[in-house]
């Protein structure tokens, strides 16, 4: 398993989840640096961490969405590459339009950052087979615009195709039809609020985000 | 038209905060009269914030040696041993009239400043905390501070990605005027890769990298130095702003050159700016500066040298390099887009020599601008001594479940969940101890070791009894980091006090440094670093005396940790430590009864440390599975605490010898926990041989708090009134 966690300015998720994929995984991901042009050859994932890339200016995620590496991972995706999004990994991923929908301000307004309950939704993508479908885990979120959006006719699609992965049980931040996570039609991208990057050791409070990155391992390449 | 047109004129002396004495100084420092620039450096280096002037005689008082200090006060932040090669650095820091003035960017660069603080010396910041008083809950403009602040807190500390792990909060009208911001930052770094701030080697660079400089924050320095009135609002544009994604950027670009052997010394740019930076600096280091300001990054055009010297723009730092090594260190400053520029030489002059379009703009000798910087032994009379309380002269209460619920969601123990969801207390992952304990815990990354930090102070103690108060708020501390099984190492410390020119409150000054300086040694407990906030008045009415403290301990398997929750039923409920009944300045006293009486509980330093050992020695023997320490709200307060925690309930008798038992439950006796055991006989025969009072009062069970046959209430009405007070405030 090769896997690459890009780095923009601001991002501060990125040696959280270098940690994680590298505890669960064995080996440590190359570290890409937003302003590179090329990726690694042979990538199996491409992970985009959370932070708050470029200040959150404009938009969240809107800056990165346009940096010189995306240019790269976009095309990676295209091919089939793994690509996962969390917190303002997943706001990248709206905005670089590698997955549908806007993650807007928090209905409550507020920077929320708590344990909150999920559902897997859907168990049989590259991300959570290591979940079984229907089963309740706790993540944390931390984050300030996590409100998804996405049109009826959107959602209805979502819903219908399985690509609403995970749920919130108890909706922190307003998203339709309380969406956490989304895949892509072709299921190899990942975007998610919740960050289970910080939940793979007990001492941390649980280890309800280990199985996410074991199931990614497990499928390889 | 020059740059220093401006006459000196008496009138221009007394708007820079100098008396006329200090202008005397002055002029037989240079030997002749200053101009506008030189003027305005030393009324900021000689303001209270940057001089001490009135504090350093006494601070000379507080313990600051141990084995495992490896820098004191006086560096930019207080640096720790804590073995294998690891140096913990920390310091706490005040915001208060900016706080006051704008909240939002008032309390975002006040934890903005303290992280600069820190990473100067070459560590990555791991956790912040914060220390904050609010006046009272419901004065007209207490929710727009409570929520400028906390979001100002988590706006900063949530884009740096540096979890904001903690911290305190107290309510009293005495702060209506003048609430305090104290925040506390806590970094990692290797033993033999600190930095320090005194400049050397002749002809060296002077570096200026990090965001422009512009035309906000000048003359900060100085107004936090003098009292409020109302016409201080007038004064929001010395307020500066943060921009933490700069200062993010400035982290990372920081430890990536500190990574090589480019810098000589580096120091950040906090109160008075270039100022203060470039004179601390070169008078640490005993050698003298020249700097270009023509070269000085700058956000406004005509920017003259007062403006460039006296701005407090944030997120810049100064730092000497070594010869050859700019080009090296200019690629990493733009790499993470800063601006990086030479903005001078190191000179054997021992003078700082300001050139600007060719000019000199001022020349000031760095000997007398130190050492004839005013000292002053102000006047001060001792907080007189109160007379004792006994129980027999305070009321129980009518219903005992009715005044547990009341004290439990009483402003000052209500639950502080509404603001620390605000913060990202996780991110790094190594938060394994959450807001809520009895202290953070943040782990040493990947290694088994972790910091355990608390931050303390009860003000209603120190104002009834300033030396007693200052013994307290260090036990406390100390009592905090033990209870969750670690080694308490150091302190560092933020004394916010009134006008100190009132001998009144100049006594207070004194007599809680007196309180502080011997718990420190009899707890083996130094100070590290700190800060010192005076003048926190409005119209005349001064603040509680709130000497904050911070404090870190050393838990070296963190496997160990013990928590404040209640693990299972059926174990036994033990408290440790002597229990007097003393209701004085209690919780329950002014929350229940309306009164803020009496002296403040004494601390028995000797006790202190002997349960506090004891406690310590049986977690990290495995033998207990809950502990708390015992404040505000006494054993009931921790009880139920305890119970919220685990979501389970307890079931406690009131020892017959008991006289009074709302003493035993609400009294506020120091040096004691409570814990579980499954194994309360070893614990008891440990205490013993330790000389350690120590009682079986009850077991964990069900879901009700049950006291005897005095009260007996629902674990969910607790709950939510315990939860339901913050938001419902801010609501």
């Amino acid at each position: 398993m090769k896997s690459a966690v890009i780095v923009f300015p601001g991002s501060n998720c990125d040696r959280d989840m270098a940690t994680a994929l590298e505890q669960i995984g064995g080996t440590p991901p190359a570290m890409v640096w937003h302003g590179d042009h090329d990726l690694p050859d042979g990538l199996d994932l491409i992970a985009l961490p959370g932070g708050f890339s470029y200040g959150d200016y404009l938009r969240s995620g809107a800056m990165a969405a346009q940096s010189p590496v995306m240019r790269e991972v976009v095309r990676a995706a295209t091919r089939g590459v793994k690509v996962l999004g969390v917190c303002n990994g997943f706001q990248i991923l709206t905005e670089a339009g590698l997955l549908p929908g806007a993650l807007m301000r928090n209905a409550g307004l507020k920077f929320v950052c708590r344990d909150v309950r999920l559902r897997v939704e859907n168990a049989a993508t590259a991300y959570s087979s290591g979940y079984a479908a229907g089963q309740e885990i706790r993540v944390p979120v931390a984050h300030h615009d996590g409100n998804y959006f996405a049109d009826d006719a959107l959602l209805e699609r979502l819903e219908g195709n399985g690509q609403v992965v995970f749920r919130y049980l108890d909706n922190p931040n307003g998203s339709r039809h309380d969406i956490a996570g989304i895949i892509n039609e072709a299921g190899n991208v990942l975007g998610m609020m919740p960050h289970p990057e910080r939940l793979i050791e007990p001492i941390q409070g649980g280890t309800d985000g280990r199985p996410l990155f074991e199931s990614v391992l497990a499928t390889g390449r | 038209m020059s740059a220093n047109a401006t006459q000196i004129t008496p009138q221009v002396v007394a708007e820079h905060g100098l008396t006329t004495e200090e202008y005397d100084v002055i002029l037989q420092s240079l030997g002749r009269e200053p101009n506008i620039t030189e003027l305005g450096i030393f009324s900021v280096m000689w303001s209270e914030h940057c001089s001490f002037k009135t504090s350093r005689v006494h601070l000379k008082k507080l313990p600051t040696q141990a084995p495992w200090v490896i820098q004191g006060p006086g560096e930019n932040a207080g640096v720790i041993d804590i073995g294998d090669g690891d140096a913990a650095i920390f310091k706490m820091e005040s915001h208060n009239h900016p706080s006051y003035i704008e909240p939002y960017q008032g309390a975002a660069t006040g934890v903005g400043g303290i992280l600069r603080d820190v990473f100067t010396m070459g560590a990555r910041p791991v956790a912040n905390m914060n220390a904050l008083r609010f006046g009272a809950p419901d004065h007209p403009k207490m929710r727009h501070l409570i929520s400028g602040v906390v979001a100002g807190i988590g706006g900063y500390g949530n884009c740096v990605g540096v979890p904001t792990v903690g911290g305190e909060v107290n309510f009293h009208p005495a702060y209506n005027g003048n609430i305090l911001v104290n925040a506390m930052t806590v970094g990692l770094a290797r033993t033999d890769k600190i930095f320090y701030s005194a400049a050397a080697g002749l002809g060296n660079p002077v570096v200026y990298v990090g965001s422009k400089t512009g035309r906000d924050g000048i003359h900060g320095a100085t107004m936090a130095s003098a009292e409020f009135t109302e016409d201080s609002e007038e004064k929001r544009p010395t307020v500066q702003v943060g921009d933490p994604f700069t200062e993010k950027l400035l982290i990372e670009a920081c430890l990536e050159l500190m990574a090589s052997d480019a810098i000589v010394a580096i120091q950040d740019m906090g109160a008075a700016g270039l100022t203060s930076s470039s004179v601390e600096m070169a008078s640490k280091g005993g050698v003298g500066l020249e700097l270009d300001l023509d070269k000085v990054p700058c956000r406004e055009e005509g920017m003259v040298p007062y403006e460039m010297m006296l701005s407090e723009s944030q997120e810049r730092m100064l730092m000497i390099l070594k010869p050859g090594r700019e080009a090296f260190a200019e690629a990493i400053f733009h790499k993470w887009g800063l601006d990086f520029a030479v903005i001078g030489t190191i000179t054997d002059t021992g003078r700082l020599v300001l050139k600007f379009k060719g000019e000199t703009a001022a020349d000031i000798p760095l000997g007398p601008l130190g050492d004839n910087a005013p000292m002053y032994e102000r006047p001060w009379v001792p907080t007189p001594k109160r007379a004792a309380l006994p129980a027999d002269q305070v009321a129980e209460p009518n219903d005992y479940g009715a005044a547990l619920l009341r004290l439990i969601g009483s402003p000052d123990m209500a639950s502080r969940r509404w603001i620390w969801e605000q913060y990202d207390h996780m991110v790094m992952a190594d938060t394994i101890q959450r807001p809520g304990g009895d202290a953070a815990v943040v782990r040493v990354h990947g290694t088994s070791k972790a910091l355990a930090i608390s931050t303390d102070c009860t003000p209603r103690y120190c104002f009834a009894d300033p030396v007693e108060g200052g013994k307290q708020a260090i036990a406390e501390v100390w009592r905090n980091i033990t209870a969750v099984g670690a080694r308490p190492l150091a302190v560092t410390d933020c004394m916010n006090f009134g006008n100190p020119q009132r001998p009144e409150i100049m006594g207070q000054f004194v007599g809680c440094i007196e309180g502080m300086a011997e718990a420190c040694s009899a707890l083996d407990f130094p100070v590290v670093s700190g800060n010192v906030s005076l003048y926190n008045e409005t119209n005349g009415t001064g603040i509680l005396p709130t000497p904050a403290i911070g404090g870190v301990g050393l838990l070296d398997d963190w496997d160990r940790m013990a928590t404040i929750a209640f693990k299972a039923e059926g174990e036994t409920v033990v408290l440790v430590g002597e229990t007097l009944g003393h209701l004085g300045q209690s919780l329950y006293l002014r929350e229940i009864l309306g009164r803020e009486d009496g002296p403040p509980p004494p601390v028995d330093l000797v006790a202190e440390r002997r349960a506090g050992d004891l406690v310590r020695q049986q977690i990290l023997g495995g033998g207990l599975s809950a502990v708390h320490d015992l404040s505000d709200g006494g054993l009931a307060g921790a009880l139920v605490e305890m119970a919220l925690a685990g979501k389970i309930g307890a079931v406690i008798e009131v020892p017959g010898d008991v006289e009074h038992p709302h003493a035993w439950l609400f009294g506020e006796d120091q040096g004691r926990y409570l814990v579980t055991t499954t194994e309360p006989l070893a614990l008891l025969g440990a205490a013993q041989e330790a000389g350690v009072p120590a009682q079986v009062i009850g077991r964990t069970a069900g879901d009700r708090v049950v006291i005897g046959t005095l009260a007996d209430v629902a674990l969910a009405d607790l709950e939510l009134a315990h939860e339901e007070w913050l938001p419902g405030l801010m609501a």
